[in-house]
């Protein structure tokens, strides 16, 4: 019996642990973990192009070939943000910005639901498809 | 003495459930071009001969208007809009359904009560002096109970019909399929 009982409490002690790892405190939601600063390469590329108006343009289309619906889109900021509804609650903001004189820097955030989507295959698979959408190689940035 | 077990049977579900939590991730086709990606372009967007983008927005606001959207968001330099409508979602056969559920089973089944359609214009000028214009349709639908039972884009050709039909008598321009 007390086996027993030592091994219940050991295996919900495990099931508490594994839940728990997925749990950030408030202070990490709001501004990032450190995790957040490796995603920065992921999340970004660069194109050789200096037509940011075009560039914004693409990338709706490129969004709303996706799925998404744009929510919101800032031409002097150079955002655009988009939800894609598919059973789940998919959020892309997009920002482009100069880098030096002949790039332009496109960075992509998700979220899914209400986690931040931090794996790098999502981001690949977007910036291929903007890719493909300008015509343009998506360079990697460090 | 018996040998006890690593593990017991009943605890499974348990390890199995914690496990999946942690796992519950973005589906591998959501940011990839699919086969439904052509069609449901072709199906959202309209080719019209005109360049003027300024009065095909100010024609996509006012259709808004007139299919009781507002305007949430607008950014005429990109040419993109967002308009929002809050409807009720109660079907007929929804609740004739949750009434006979309930009488057999005794619980309280939730209905679909509320929705937010949303939609979305973009609008481009082509390099041969097209506009194109691409609409779509989203909605969320809230039960009973308050919780989301649908996230959902709207994807019958029906709707975007219409739409289109509306744009090209408010404009005056004959809408072409790409």
């Amino acid at each position: 019996m007390k086996y027993k009982l030592n091994k219940s409490v050991l295996i919900i002690c495990f099931a508490l642990l594994v839940i728990g790892q997925g749990c950030a405190t408030t202070h990490d939601h709001l501004l990032g973990s450190e995790e957040q600063l490796k995603l920065r390469s992921m999340q970004t590329r660069a194109f050789d192009t200096t037509d940011r108006e075009k560039t914004l343009r693409t990338v709706i289309a490129t969004m709303q070939d996706l799925g998404f619906i744009i929510d919101k889109a800032d031409a002097l900021l150079g955002t655009v943000s988009a939800t894609k509804l598919d059973g789940y609650n998919l959020r892309l903001t997009v920002s482009v910005r100069p880098r030096g004189d002949s790039q332009l820097l496109v960075r992509a955030n998700a979220q899914y639901n209400i986690k931040a989507v931090v794996a790098p295959k999502p981001y690949q698979d977007f910036f291929n498809a903007l890719s493909k959408a300008m015509f343009l190689t998506a360079n990697n940035v460090d | 003495m018996n040998k006890p077990k690593l593990i017991s049977i009943q605890y499974f579900p348990i390890i199995l459930l914690s496990v999946l939590v942690g796992c519950a991730g973005i589906p591998s086709e959501a940011l990839k071009w699919t086969s439904e990606t052509l069609k449901d372009r072709q199906l959202q967007t309209r080719k019209f001969q005109t360049n003027d983008e300024e009065k095909m927005l100010v024609a996509c606001a006012g259709l808004l208007q007139d299919l009781g959207f507002s305007i949430d968001e607008s950014e005429t330099k990109l040419g993109a809009m967002l308009g929002t409508k809050d409807r009720s979602a109660v079907n007929a056969g929804q609740i004739a359904g949750a009434v006979i559920l309930g009488i057999l089973t005794g619980a309280v089944i939730p209905v679909d009560k509320h929705q937010k359609m949303r939609a979305s214009v973009v609008t481009r000028v082509t390099d041969d002096g097209f506009i194109i214009v691409r609409v779509t349709f989203q909605r969320v639908v809230w039960n009973t109970q308050g919780q989301v039972s649908k996230r959902e884009a709207l994807t019958d050709p029906k709707h975007y019909q219409e739409f289109f039909n509306k744009l090209s008598k408010a404009i005056f321009l004959e809408a072409h399929e790409i």
